[in-house]
């Protein structure tokens, strides 16, 4: 008896998230049925159809995603925006590889990537692909300068990276002061601030210059300025690296800012125009 | 090369995994000290085991003995050529030993060990357990005027500067005794005269019977008596000694503690001494000889079987008393002949080839190695050892499973890292690789530190004891129980090696099944762990 009630209970919730984005949203249209994105891997750096995913909670699975189909534009920064529980996370995990979909494909510069067997998607991760998050996750045991290594340090083995260190570290000491942490070489996460610590995330990102730059809700957890000036660091290496940078947020404003925007809701996909979103951003 | 870093970068932050490591080194340096105790028991046990034992010895049951020692002495060496170092013939026999001490009379059971005096010591550390120094270099049954260890105050004085002493006091009590027993009867004889010079007054001549035969046979008694001795030429205690014996210290003394709480050793017999040893003849059957024996020196083997059983007298002594000596050719026979291997040489080939040469079948002699003879006990020394050590190994399989724990928990609480880690693109062998890693450098750095630990503590065991002893007030090692004055310690590498080598192993093990487990999470749930 105990087990049914909680098999049910997501469901329900869902039901009543969904109930609340309406009565917040009256004048939202009904859902538009989903676009289907004509895939162009000239343009599109990343672009993934069809995609499910649901997660088991108790033998009962909880559908999250429900055929969503995504594109990023080579060298623009795209941003994906969503309530909470809306997919946008899982999409994100799913398009760095953390995840596979239960169906569908994801195209990376013209290779499917969902497919690869394990080692090579860890490669893939490591070489061409940055991850930031809302909680930084930097490795607390290690220093700003080891934090940003240690992607570097993953993708070579003890001693091709002696061999190269002055190089690796080189470029490092580059990303450090590009994000303006120069001077925090040597502290522990511990010791720097929200704004300092994303910024090392950042640096960790791009240490092995990567083409694609997934970002989970990078402001999410700073405040407006802080979080205004990671966005002004990601836009200045969006306009002078050329990086394609795929954002998760769940502010209008931040997005708003963004070259395009995809919208979740209930697990499906909204491409709606940048500025279309204008009229709704002051409710949130 | 992250995987190197974050080990290192583990090992130095998280303390608790350290003291999850501690069993470790407890249960490492618990086996250094238990196995280098137990070892330097060991050695030390068959040190003095052997201390007194010839490696080989070649026996027999016969009351007669062999009779053509030479004959065999010759086949020995011809059988094992070159690897023989000494044969000794020697005569054993299970013998009593009497002795007065306080005007009463002791009697024990001793094996009674006739020897040559000169080859002896080249098949067995004999000599070098004497107390007198001139014995140990070269042992002579010829009483010594002082000297005895002189280290041993208990046992002086000893020798001639003992015997003479006791010798004038025995003769002169036996003088005054004398003096006692000659005016006694010179007054029994003025009674006499009295009585017959009554008796002629009285005119009755015959004597009364009863004064006749009974007092004056009484009375003449002791008179006759030394009239005996004048006659043979009395032994002279105060100059002359019987044949040598030396006994172990064991049979003349007790260890104990005086008034002060000392260890001391009891002399009840000294250098100096005589006493009676009672021992078959070579006869069938068998008749009990009564010889009389001064003690000329004891031995220390430190072994108390021996030291409390085996007495030493010259070979020709027993042959001469128990008719061993055949009449027409002079040859000695022999109860056993003892040999003695060059160092470094196989004791049980040797053995086997002696067996072979001298068939239990055909011949009626037994040849035996030294560890045969002490077989049960070492085997029971090496079964304990051995036990010892399952055990102990069991405690550092209990560590162990402390590892186990402590890593699941450092998993757990690294959850999040590893779900950064695999965002990096970090594999899962690499994430196993970490907690593995980690695993062989808390084994290594606990097994390292129990292997000092463990070393230190054998260095300094004897102080350790020391102060326990102050502290708790009791003695670790009484010596009157052990004849140790230290803790004996034998440090074999062997047996570092592998107990270091097998508690790395145990923490390994140990790390193995939390390293699978980081290496299965899944990054998505690892990233989004709270």
């Amino acid at each position: 008896m105990s087990n049914s009630t909680t098999t049910i209970k997501p469901h329900f919730d869902l039901a009543k998230r969904a109930a609340s984005y309406r009565v917040v949203h009256p004048e939202d249209p009904a859902p538009a049925p989903t676009l289907r994105v004509h895939p162009d891997s000239a343009r599109d750096l990343i672009y993934a159809c069809g995609l499910t995913k649901s997660y088991r909670r108790h033998k009962t699975s909880v559908p999250v995603l429900k055929g969503v189909d995504f594109a990023a534009e080579r060298g623009k920064i795209t941003a994906i925006i969503g309530q909470s529980g809306s997919g946008k996370s899982t999409l994100l995990h799913l398009l760095g590889t953390l995840d596979r979909p239960d169906s569908g494909e994801i195209h990376f510069a013209g290779q499917r990537i969902d497919s690869l067997p394990v080692r090579q998607r860890d490669r893939f991760r490591n070489e061409q692909l940055g991850m930031i998050f809302q909680f930084y996750h930097l490795l607390p045991e290690l220093t700003v300068l080891e934090n940003v290594l240690a992607p570097a340090m993953i993708s070579k083995g003890v001693f091709s990276y002696w061999r190269n260190l002055r190089p690796i570290q080189a470029s490092a000491k580059k990303w450090i002061d590009l994000v303006g942490l120069g001077h925090r070489m040597n502290h522990r996460p511990c010791e720097l601030s929200g704004g300092e610590m994303q910024r090392t995330a950042i640096a960790r990102a791009l240490i092995n210059d990567p083409s694609i730059l997934l970002a989970d809700e990078p402001t999410g957890n700073l405040d407006q300025e802080t979080g205004a000036s990671i966005l002004r660091l990601l836009q200045s290496l969006n306009r002078d690296h050329g990086l394609t940078i795929v954002m998760v947020t769940h502010d209008e404003s931040v997005a708003q800012s963004c070259d395009s925007i995809v919208r979740l809701t209930g697990g499906k996909v909204e491409r709606l125009p940048t500025l279309g979103i204008a009229a709704n951003s002051g409710t949130n | 090369m992250y995987k190197l870093l974050l080990c290192l970068r583990y090992l130095r932050t998280r303390w608790i995994a350290l003291a999850s490591i501690v069993s470790v080194t407890l249960g490492v340096a618990t086996l250094i000290v238990v196995n280098s105790v137990m070892d330097g028991f060991t050695i030390q046990m068959q040190e003095r085991m052997h201390g007194i034992l010839s490696d080989l010895v070649l026996e027999t049951r016969s009351t007669m003995g062999i009779a053509q020692p030479q004959w065999y002495e010759e086949r020995i060496r011809a059988r094992l050529g070159d690897t023989v170092e000494g044969v000794t013939t020697i005569v054993t026999l299970p013998a009593m030993l009497t002795f007065q001490h306080n005007g009463n009379s002791h009697t024990q059971q001793i094996n009674l060990i006739g020897i040559d005096q000169k080859t002896y010591a080249s098949v067995s550390d004999f000599s070098k357990y004497l107390l007198h120094p001139e014995n140990r270099q070269q042992l002579s049954f010829l009483l010594k005027d002082t000297g005895y260890a002189p280290e041993r105050e208990q046992l002086q004085p000893a020798g001639w500067e003992y015997r003479k002493p006791m010798a004038r006091y025995r003769k002169a009590t036996v003088d005054v005794l004398r003096e006692q027993a000659e005016r006694e009867q010179q007054r029994y004889q003025e009674l006499q005269q009295k009585i017959k010079e009554q008796n002629l007054e009285d005119g009755t001549d015959t004597p009364s019977p009863a004064a006749d035969s009974g007092l004056e046979s009484i009375m003449a008694g002791p008179s006759m008596k030394l009239e005996n001795k004048a006659q043979i030429k009395p032994f002279d205690a105060e100059v002359e000694q019987r044949t040598g014996i030396v006994l172990g210290i064991g049979i003349g003394s007790v260890r104990g503690r005086d008034i002060d709480n000392q260890v001391q050793d009891f002399f009840f017999l000294r250098p100096g001494d005589d006493v009676q040893v009672t021992f078959p003849n070579a006869g069938t059957p068998p008749r009990g000889i009564d010889e009389s024996f001064t003690i000329v020196d004891f031995y220390e083997s430190k072994m108390s079987e021996y030291d409390s059983t085996f007495a030493f007298v010259p070979i020709e002594k027993l042959q001469h008393s128990r008719g061993m000596i055949n009449p027409q050719t002079g040859i000695g026979a022999v109860t056993s002949i003892q040999i003695k291997l060059k160092k470094g040489m196989d004791l049980n080939a040797a053995r086997d080839a002696l067996r072979d040469e001298f068939p239990p079948s055909h011949e009626l002699v037994e040849v035996r190695s030294w560890r045969d003879t002490q077989g049960p006990l070492l085997a029971a020394v090496q079964m304990e050892t051995t036990i010892l050590n399952i055990l102990l190994f069991m405690i550092i399989a209990v560590a162990g499973f402390g590892i186990l724990a402590t890593f699941f928990m450092i998993v757990v609480e690294k959850t999040r890292d590893i779900g950064v880690l695999k965002s990096l693109g970090a594999s899962s062998r690499g994430i196993a690789t970490i907690f593995l890693g980690y695993g062989v450098l808390l084994g290594s750095v606990g097994s390292g530190v129990g292997l000092i630990c463990g070393l230190l503590f054998v260095w300094k065991i004897n102080d350790i004891a020391k102060i326990i002893e102050w502290i708790t007030g009791r003695e670790v090692f009484d010596p009157t129980v052990y004849y140790f004055d230290s803790i004996p310690t034998m440090i074999q590498p062997f047996m570092l090696v592998w107990v270091t080598l097998g508690s790395i192993a145990i923490a390994i093990l140990a790390s193995v099944l939390p390293s699978i487990r980081a290496a299965r999470m899944h990054p998505v749930e690892a990233l989004r762990y709270e």
